[in-house]
C-alpha cells in the first residue's frame, strides 16, 4: 500500500516510539502523587511543557495538554464563549472550519443562544475580510479562523484578521493550527488561543495541546482536580503528553529538511494531474504544499477512492473526520464549486516519505481510472 | 543597497562614570556577556570606550535578547544597522529601517539623530529632517513627535553611523565579579532570592548556603532551592550551592533551649555556619533576605542578638522593603512562582507559639551553653553537600525530549 493521506494521520516516528515505550515501562506513577515516583513523572511532564513552550515561543503556563485537537478546539471555543458571556454573545467563525470547531459553534448557537456569523470564502477558500470587518461589533467575544484548511490546504490570511481584531481588544482570536504546525511558519503573537495535534506530526494519537495566552479565561468543560490549571480534570496521561515536546521538536526539524522535497512533489503532482482530462484542481496555487485536492468531474469520489485502493493507494475524499456523515464536501460547497466537482473530490496529503516514483505511479493510476471508469 | 540589522549595540550602565576602574569594569562586562552568550559561537565582539558591538553573523537575536537582559552592567541595547557616515547612506538605511517598522504595524515615527562626532557636516536637526522628509514622501508614515509608534535613532560616529528603531532596557547595575564575593542565605522563600539578585546587581558574586532538615523538610523543598539557585545563576553564569544538614542542630535547640528563644538561637546557628563556610570560600560578607519587623526574629533587638555571632558584614538588601515591593521584584525576576510553592521549610516546622520579640545576647548564650553546638556545627559542615548550578542544566531525561 502507498499511503497518501498524511493530513488524516501519520505513522509514528521510531524515536517517539522508543521514548514512549521507555516511559510506559518506567514511569507509571500518577503525576499528581506527592511521593518520589509521582514527583519524578510530574517533573518530566513539566520539562516537556517547558520545551514545548520554548519551541512555540510562549510561556509554559500557556500550554494545556489535551487528548487531541478536537478536544482543544472544543475547549477553546466553548470555554471562551462561556467565560466571557457577560461581555457579549456574538461569535464569528468560517464555513470551512474543522468539524470540531463548526459543531461547537453550532451547539452554542442552537442550545445556548449565542449569535454566530459563519464567514463565506471565495473560490480559493479564502475568507472574506470585508465580511469579517462588517460582522465585528463591540459584543463580539470570539473569532475563530483556521490557519490551513484541512481539505484543500488554503492558507487563511491570519495576519489580516489580527489587524482587524486590533480595533476590538475585548475580542479573542482562536486559530486552529492543526494542518499548519510543522508545515508552514506559525506566529502566535496576537493569537489568544491555538490548537494542534501530535498524530499529524508523526506523534501519538490522543495527544494535542491548546495554547492559551495567560490573560485569557476559560470555563472548564471537564471538571475535576488541579490538572492542567484546573481546566481539565482527570488523571493525566503523562506518558502520552510528555511525548509532545519531542514530537514538536522533530516536526520543526523536519519542516526545514522536507520543504524542498514537498514543493517538488506538489509541483509535479499538480502539473501532471492538471494535464489529465476531466481533472480540475481544487487547492489554490498558494495553498500549503502538503495538501492537494483535485476532482474528477466524470468519476465520483467513492468509486474513485475504491479504484485507487485497488491499485494500492490510500487517499481521502472529504476530510476524514466528516467522511462518514456528510454527503459532499462542505468546504468545496462553500468555495462555490459545481456539483460534479464536489462529488468527485480526492484529497491527497504529502510527507517526505513519499518518493517522486510514488508520485509518478499515482499520476498513472489516476489517469487509468479516469479513462477506465469515468462516465 | 539593502541594509539589515546585523549587530547589537550595547550601552554600558553606571560604569560609564567610574573614572579609573572603568577599564576593569568594561573588561569584566565583556567577559560576562561572552559567558552568557557562549551558546552562540558565531557572534563577534568589538569593544570601544563606551560601547560593546556584537556582530550577529546569522545568530538569532530573539534568543540572545532575553539573555542580554540579565547581564548586569548593561544600561540598554539595540538592534542596529551599521552604515557609512554619509548623509545619503543614512537616509537610505533610515528609510529601510522605517519600512521594517511599517511591516510590523507602525503608523507614526520620529527621527532622533545624535552626533557623537561633532565634525559631521550636518547638525542633528538637519539629519532628522533629511531622513524624515524622504520617509514621509515614500511611505504612509506620519510624524508624531510626542508619542510616536517608534523612534528612529541615528547615532553618528566618525567611522560608522548606527541606525536603530528600538531600545531594550538592560538590567543596569555593575558587572558581577567586580565587587568581590558574598555568601547568600538562600531559604526558598520570596525574600532571599530577591536579596541575592540585588546583591549581584551591585557587582558582587554570590554563593548560596541552604539549611536542610530532613525529614522535616522534603526533597521537594530542596529541589525548589536548587531551582531558585538556577534562576540566580543566570545573572552570573553559574552559582555554587552549599546544602548544610541542619536536623541535628535543630533537634538539639528544641531539646535544650526555651521555646521562646528557639528561633533566635536557630538563626544564630545559621549565621555561624554561613560565617565559617563564607570564610572558607573567601567570601567577604553574608547576604540574606531579612527585613525589619516582618516576623519576631526580625525586630532590631533580634537582629542585634543574632548578628553578634559574626564579624562579617551582613548585607540585607531588602531590609526596608515592604512585602509587596519584594514580591514585585520577585515577579520581575521570575523567582516568585517558585518561591510560593508550598513545601515546609525548617523555619515553619519548629515555629514556637510565643517567640521572644526582644531577645538579648546574654540569655541566648545561656541557653547555648547547655549543649555542644560546636561539634554539631563541625559535623554539619563536614557533611555539607556542595554543587555547582548552571543556568541550563542537561536533564537526565533529555533523551525523552
Amino acid at each position: 500500500m502507498k499511503y497518501f493521506d498524511y493530513a488524516a494521520t501519520t505513522p509514528l516516528d521510531e524515536e517517539i516510539l522508543d521514548s514512549y515505550t521507555k516511559l510506559l515501562k518506567n514511569y507509571f506513577a500518577n503525576s499528581e502523587s506527592m511521593h518520589p515516583m509521582g514527583l519524578e513523572v510530574h517533573d518530566i511532564l513539566e520539562q516537556s511543557r517547558l520545551q514545548t513552550a520554548s519551541l512555540l515561543r510562549v510561556k509554559p503556563e500557556e500550554i494545556i495538554y489535551t487528548s487531541g485537537a478536537s478536544e482543544a478546539n472544543t475547549m477553546a471555543v466553548k470555554g471562551v464563549a462561556f467565560a466571557y458571556k457577560q461581555q457579549g454573545m456574538k461569535l464569528i467563525t468560517t464555513k470551512i472550519e474543522h468539524s470540531s470547531v463548526l459543531h461547537a459553534f453550532e451547539q452554542l448557537e442552537r442550545d445556548f443562544g449565542y449569535q454566530v456569523t459563519y464567514l463565506d470564502v471565495d473560490e480559493n477558500g479564502v475568507i472574506s475580510l470585508e465580511q469579517l470587518k462588517n460582522a465585528m461589533s463591540k459584543d463580539t467575544i470570539l473569532v475563530s479562523v483556521m490557519m490551513v484548511n484541512n481539505e484543500v490546504g488554503t492558507i487563511e490570511p491570519i495576519e489580516e484578521v489580527k489587524k482587524i481584531l486590533k480595533e476590538y481588544p475585548a475580542c479573542k482570536l482562536h486559530v486552529d493550527c492543526v494542518q499548519a504546525m510543522g508545515k508552514i511558519p506559525v506566529d502566535f503573537t496576537g493569537v489568544d488561543l491555538a490548537t494542534m495535534s501530535a498524530h499529524k506530526l508523526h506523534g501519538l494519537k490522543g495527544s494535542g495541546i491548546l495554547v492559551k495566552k495567560s490573560n485569557i479565561r476559560l470555563t472548564p468543560l471537564i471538571n475535576g482536580g488541579q490538572q492542567e490549571l484546573g481546566l481539565r480534570g482527570g488523571t493525566t496521561d503523562a506518558c502520552t503528553q510528555i511525548m509532545f515536546a519531542k514530537t514538536l521538536r522533530l516536526a520543526l526539524q523536519r519542516q526545514k529538511q522536507a520543504e524542498s522535497h514537498i514543493r517538488k512533489l506538489n509541483t509535479f503532482l499538480r502539473d501532471k494531474l492538471s494535464g489529465i482530462e476531466h481533472i480540475v484542481m481544487n487547492s489554490p496555487e498558494d495553498a500549503s504544499p502538503y495538501i492537494l485536492s483535485f476532482s474528477c468531474t466524470t468519476l465520483p469520489s467513492e468509486p474513485h477512492r475504491n479504484a485507487l485502493a485497488a491499485k494500492g493507494f490510500c487517499v481521502s475524499s472529504v476530510s476524514t473526520c466528516g467522511s462518514k456523515s456528510l454527503p459532499g464536501s462542505y468546504v468545496l460547497e462553500a468555495m462555490g464549486k459545481e456539483d460534479d466537482v464536489i462529488h468527485g473530490v480526492i484529497r491527497i496529503s504529502l510527507d517526505e516519505r513519499i518518493t517522486m516514483e510514488d508520485a509518478a505511479e499515482f499520476v498513472e493510476a489516476v489517469k487509468e481510472n479516469v479513462k477506465q471508469y469515468g462516465v | 543597497m539593502e541594509y539589515n540589522y546585523e549587530l547589537i549595540l550595547v550601552r554600558f550602565g553606571e560604569l560609564s562614570t567610574k573614572g579609573k576602574n572603568k577599564k576593569t569594569f568594561i573588561k569584566q562586562l565583556q567577559t560576562n556577556v561572552k559567558t552568557a552568550l557562549s551558546g552562540f559561537p558565531k557572534l563577534k565582539y568589538e569593544r570601544t570606550i563606551d560601547r560593546l558591538y556584537i556582530e550577529l553573523n546569522g545568530e538569532n537575536v530573539e534568543e540572545i535578547s532575553p539573555i542580554l537582559q540579565r547581564v548586569f552592567g548593561i544600561r540598554s541595547f539595540s538592534l542596529a544597522m551599521r552604515v557609512p557616515t554619509d548623509i545619503d547612506s543614512m537616509v537610505e538605511a533610515g528609510y529601510q529601517a522605517c519600512m521594517k517598522e511599517v511591516d510590523a504595524g507602525a503608523k507614526t515615527f520620529k527621527v532622533e539623530a545624535r552626533r557623537n562626532w561633532k565634525q559631521f557636516e550636518l547638525i542633528s536637526d538637519q539629519i532628522n529632517r533629511r531622513i524624515a522628509s524622504y520617509t514621509l514622501t515614500h511611505s504612509n508614515l506620519k510624524v508624531d513627535v510626542h508619542t510616536p509608534d517608534f523612534k528612529l535613532i541615528v547615532e553618528v560616529r566618525q567611522d560608522h553611523t548606527y541606525i536603530m528603531a528600538h531600545t531594550v532596557l538592560g538590567a543596569g547595575g555593575y558587572p558581577v565579579g567586580v565587587g568581590g564575593r558574598a555568601m547568600l542565605m538562600l531559604s526558598g522563600g520570596i525574600d532571599s532570592p530577591v536579596a541575592g539578585y540585588l546583591t549581584m546587581k551591585r557587582g558582587i558574586e554570590i554563593e548560596c548556603i541552604h539549611y536542610a532538615s530532613p525529614p522535616y523538610t522534603s526533597e521537594q523543598a530542596q529541589n525548589k532551592v536548587k531551582t531558585l539557585a538556577k534562576m540566580l545563576s543566570q545573572y552570573q553564569g553559574k552559582v555554587r550551592l552549599h546544602i548544610v544538614p541542619f536536623t541535628e542542630l535543630q533537634l538539639a535547640i528544641y531539646e535544650n533551649c526555651d521555646e521562646s528563644y528557639a528561633i533566635t538561637i536557630m538563626r544564630r546557628m545559621m549565621y555561624r555556619l554561613a560565617d565559617r563556610l563564607g570564610h572558607n570560600r573567601n567570601c567577604l560578607a553574608i547576604v540574606n533576605g531579612e527585613s525589619v519587623g516582618q516576623v519576631a526574629s526580625q525586630t532590631l533587638e533580634s537582629m542585634q542578638t543574632i548578628n553578634i555571632v559574626t564579624d562579617m558584614p551582613v548585607i540585607r538588601p531588602v531590609v526596608t522593603y515592604d512585602k509587596l515591593e519584594i514580591i514585585d521584584i520577585a515577579k520581575r525576576i521570575d523567582t516568585y512562582e517558585t518561591s510560593i510553592l508550598p513545601y515546609e521549610d525548617c523555619c515553619t516546622i519548629f515555629t514556637p507559639k510565643n517567640p521572644v520579640t526582644k531577645p538579648n545576647p546574654e540569655k541566648a548564650e545561656k541557653f547555648e551553653r547547655k549543649f555542644d553546638y560546636e561539634s554539631l556545627m563541625e559535623k554539619a559542615l563536614q557533611q555539607t553537600e556542595t554543587m555547582v548550578i548552571l543556568p541550563k542544566e542537561e536533564s537526565k531525561h533529555s533523551d525523552l525530549f
